[in-house]
């Protein structure tokens, strides 16, 4: 069973390998002559305003949340698609139900305007 | 699931290297189909064509300095490009490029194609935090959303071609398709996958994180030199890989149409190439798409990716989905 | 960040009393209409975008305040382009000004070229023969179809359609052919003269002129087939960064931005300048004062440049194309090698120049391709102006984007930007 497997493994440590490799040849490759200005973030030639890894804006961690609900779902949907026609009309419908419920949870979310990014309709703007 | 052999790892073997060279000979393609469709020669100075041009292009980024923001982080920098590269390679062994010729079938090969492709996405935002640039924050934000918006509807649209296979296993998914390709029998499903593997390479009309024009190279424009170049390779690698698992869910893997129905029993050897060739010349025209598309439409605006994401793809492919669940569980049980 | 505090962020490494100001002008923009404009949960974000930037069309830099993709505050910097030509004038005899106006909106040479020069001969009461306005006018008409392209290619492109920056390019590249064979210069022209334009249309000229008006309209219906019904581009433009019509006259945007916000002002019709009274066309003007409004404007109005080349080439009288008055304008060249008198006042046009009454001042003003292109004299007596100053329409219409910009996306500001269609060359003179 898991030696099936066992090419995924060789291949993962092949591209390990070959990722390390390349930075590697261009590291010894390439010139280094670094210099303050040279490694200044880009900012369109000024000077850089404070900095970029700061707190950023609440709406884009919305999306991520509502993409680990409904990500939930497709994981469930899986291991049912596989098997459903081995069983009863009971376990489609129990999924229908399932996939609807949380059809309402977009709706919701559409409408509350968590998904929309203009300044009129989002909801945290 | 068939027993891994000396066979899975010659195929394994020839598939990393073909995919490398793959990602190669897109960009040469690339670089051409563009100059084709605006009118200009495209390179044709290195080897007959310009054929050698990538290598030209690799030689190049290896010799060149590799910066590292001051501010940055330094170390996740470094690891950021190569995350896309390790993702894309890592696709090649399940899929399968003829009968029998796969490096391995395991029973949740799709779940694992999923898992993968959606890992790629790291190496995208960490590249852009990592910089500590604000453009390339940006990039790498847009970059996140984007990718696992689309994930969605991606996997809905897979998970409509299990109904018909019955099993997560890519073997399972080629051979249910002999006769029907998925595209007949799952238009939506088809149609929606392809927009979603474009959103995933993060290729036009959905390059918003690296959109050139405002956010001047996005995720990656604090890289250089090899660095810069591992994200350029992981590109035309996903593309290829794009297309072919395009290719495998929805139009018949290596089968010729109804291939079931008309194709004649042959010996190993010639099916094994007919089988190859059918499945490239697949990729290729993919490939192709991938390529003219880039070079014809504009781009999307973060909100209308969102919207078209959300609010378009996701409710058709929840309804594709039930609708055919319903369809096949009354057609396997009282009809057939 | 905090955005009270931005100026304490930044380290200015030049320039440092102008960079703060600025800064600081961010920070008190809109303070009369948002009095809370704290950040407590530090989400803002603040963006240079330009000088050196792809799409700023040069050198424009925009200060953005950023919450997350939305544009909450901007502001404009411009500047960075400043060549003193309006100084420079002040040295030069006109004739010798003249080749400067080429470089100020260097993407409509001819346009320039014939403001200036009418400006001149409207202060020093110089007569233009007839044949000479008509070869300025189609001179004219035909650098505002290639302004008006370059637009296209770079609008379009930043959107992302990367393809038709060279679609138009190539339909330029013959607009440069035409100029080569009109006055021996592809990119800076320098044909119009005062009094004149420097030498007659040649036969290949003019064929070819005929060949580019007859092929033209289907390329600009390939264009338009590609645009107007594509998707993604009739939806990121529609409804972006829209100018009213009471806004747009307050800060005194011209030209298409003018026209797509619903006013229809056109100097060619309203106070014609050489003999645009005598040729038909329409304004083209819309409505909606958004983006596609101003593409299309902009798209009409090289449908319009077209049907005037077209009537001009019927109605092209014959007869010289300078004024032949020595003390106005150079004789022509076969004068100069064959008489005395000829050299002498090619010498004495050289040397003096055309020289205005003094104390008169004149303002004239043409439509450019970009809007409103005026030059306003002062005289001394002299052959030199002892005041010029130039009104660019890229510089009025820039002082729109601030407006257009707030509340919109970081993707928008490209197209923005492309919409307004400055040269950063013509706004910072």
């Amino acid at each position: 069973m898991f030696e099936n497997y066992l090419p995924i493994a060789i291949l993962a440590g092949v591209a390990v390998v070959l990722a390390i490799l390349l930075m590697t040849l261009s590291r010894v490759l390439g010139p280094y002559r670094p210099n303050k200005t040279k490694l200044d973030p880009y900012e369109s030639g000024m000077d850089p305003v404070g900095d970029a890894a700061n707190r950023y804006s609440i709406s884009f961690y919305l999306v991520a949340i509502a993409f680990i609900v409904f990500d939930v779902e497709v994981v469930f949907v899986y291991p049912w698609a596989v098997s459903y026609l081995d069983f009863g009309p009971g376990t489609l419908v129990s999924m229908i139900i399932f996939i609807l419920e949380l059809y309402v949870g977009l709706i919701y979310l559409i409408k509350k305007g968590a998904l929309d990014w203009d300044l009129k309709k989002g909801m945290f703007n | 699931m068939e027993p891994v052999t000396t066979t899975s790892y010659i195929v394994l073997g020839i598939a990393l290297f073909m995919l490398l060279n793959s990602a190669a000979l897109a960009v040469y393609a690339e670089r051409r189909v563009a100059a084709f469709i605006q009118n200009r020669w495209g390179p044709n100075r290195v080897g007959p064509y310009g054929l050698f041009q990538p290598i030209a292009d690799v030689v190049k980024l290896l010799l060149k300095e590799d910066v590292t923001p001051a501010r940055g982080f330094k170390t996740i920098h470094a690891i950021a490009p190569m995350i896309p590269v390790f993702t894309a390679l890592m696709t090649v062994a399940v899929i399968p490029f003829g009968d029998g010729l796969y490096a391995t079938d395991i029973n949740s090969g799709v779940l694992y194609i999923l898992a993968i492709n959606s890992l790629g996405v790291y190496g995208i935002t960490l590249g852009g935090w990592a910089s500590n640039s604000k453009y390339s924050l940006l990039g790498g934000l847009r970059a996140a959303a984007q990718m696992i918006s689309y994930e969605l509807p991606m996997g809905l649209a897979v998970a409509s071609c299990i109904l018909f296979a019955g099993s997560l296993s890519f073997i399972d998914v080629v051979n249910s398709q002999e006769v029907w390709w998925n595209v007949i029998r799952n238009p939506i499903a088809a149609v929606i996958f392809i927009v979603t593997a474009f959103a995933e390479a993060n290729r036009t009309p959905f390059d918003l994180p690296e959109a050139e024009h405002e956010l001047v190279g996005g995720y990656h424009t604090e890289y250089s030199s090899m660095k810069f170049g591992m994200f350029f390779l992981a590109e035309y690698m996903h593309v290829v890989v794009g297309s072919m698992l395009i290719t495998t869910f929805f139009f018949g893997g290596y089968h010729l149409p109804f291939a079931g129905l008309w194709l004649p029993e042959m010996g190993v050897t010639a099916k094994a190439i007919l089988d190859v060739s059918v499945f490239v010349l697949k990729t290729v025209f993919f490939a192709f798409l991938f390529i003219w598309v880039r070079w014809t439409i504009p781009r999307f605006k973060y909100n209308q990716v969102m919207k078209l994401g959300w609010k378009r793809l996701l409710p058709i492919s929840i309804f594709n989905f039930l609708g055919l669940a319903v369809i096949v569980y009354f057609w396997h049980h009282y009809i057939a | 960040m905090d955005t009270k505090h931005i100026k304490n962020d930044v380290d200015p490494k030049f320039l440092k009393k102008h960079q703060e100001s600025l800064y600081d002008a961010l920070e008190d923009k809109h303070t009369t209409v948002e009095i809370l404009d704290e950040d407590p949960l530090n989400t803002k974000m603040v963006l240079n975008m330009g000088p050196q930037h792809p799409a700023t069309h040069g050198v424009l830099r925009l200060i953005l305040q950023l919450n997350g993709e939305l544009i909450e505050k901007a502001k404009l910097d411009i500047g960075y382009l400043h060549r003193g030509i309006e100084k420079i004038a002040e040295n030069k005899t006109y004739q010798e000004f003249m080749p400067y106006t080429d470089r100020t909106d260097y993407l409509s040479p001819y346009s320039n070229n014939v403001a200036f020069c009418t400006a001149v001969e409207k202060i020093a009461n110089v007569e233009v023969p007839e044949r000479a306005h008509y070869i300025r006018m189609i001179g004219s008409e035909l650098s505002r179809i290639s302004s008006h392209l370059l637009w296209l290619g770079t609008m379009v492109q930043d959107t992302g359609a990367v393809s038709f920056f060279l679609w138009t390019f190539r339909e330029r590249e013959k607009i440069y052919d035409i100029f080569d064979h009109i006055g021996g210069h592809r990119f800076t022209i320098s044909h119009a003269r005062i009094g004149g334009v420097a030498n007659d249309l040649t036969d290949d000229a003019l064929a070819m002129i005929k060949d580019f008006v007859n092929e033209f309209p289907q390329e600009l219906k390939d264009f338009h087939g590609l645009l107007d019904r594509n998707r993604i581009f009739f939806d990121r433009n529609r409804g972006v960064g829209v100018l009213p019509t009471e806004r747009a006259l307050e800060i005194g945007a011209t030209g298409p931005t003018l026209r797509g916000s619903g006013y229809a002002y056109d100097i060619r019709d309203f106070e014609p300048y050489a003999r645009y009274d005598e040729v038909e066309f329409e304004i083209p003007t819309r409505l909606e004062g958004d983006n596609l409004a101003r593409y299309y404007v902009r798209m009409e109005e090289m449908h319009e440049s077209i049907r005037i080349i077209r009537q001009c080439l019927d109605k092209l009288p014959k007869g010289p194309v300078r004024t032949d008055n020595a003390k106005q304008a150079y004789p022509s060249k076969d004068e100069v090698y064959y008489s005395m008198e000829g050299m002498i006042h090619d010498f004495m046009m050289t040397d003096t120049g055309i020289c205005p009454p003094e104390g008169s001042e004149s303002f004239h003003s043409i439509e450019a391709p970009k809007g409103e292109l005026g030059y306003f004299i002062q005289s001394n007596g002299t052959g030199h102006p002892w005041r010029l100053g130039i009104k660019s329409p890229s510089y009025a219409n820039l002082q729109a984007l601030e407006d257009m910009l707030d509340g919109e996306m970081v993707a928008d500001t490209v197209i923005m930007i492309g919409g307004v269609d400055p040269v950063m060359g013509d706004s910072d003179k």
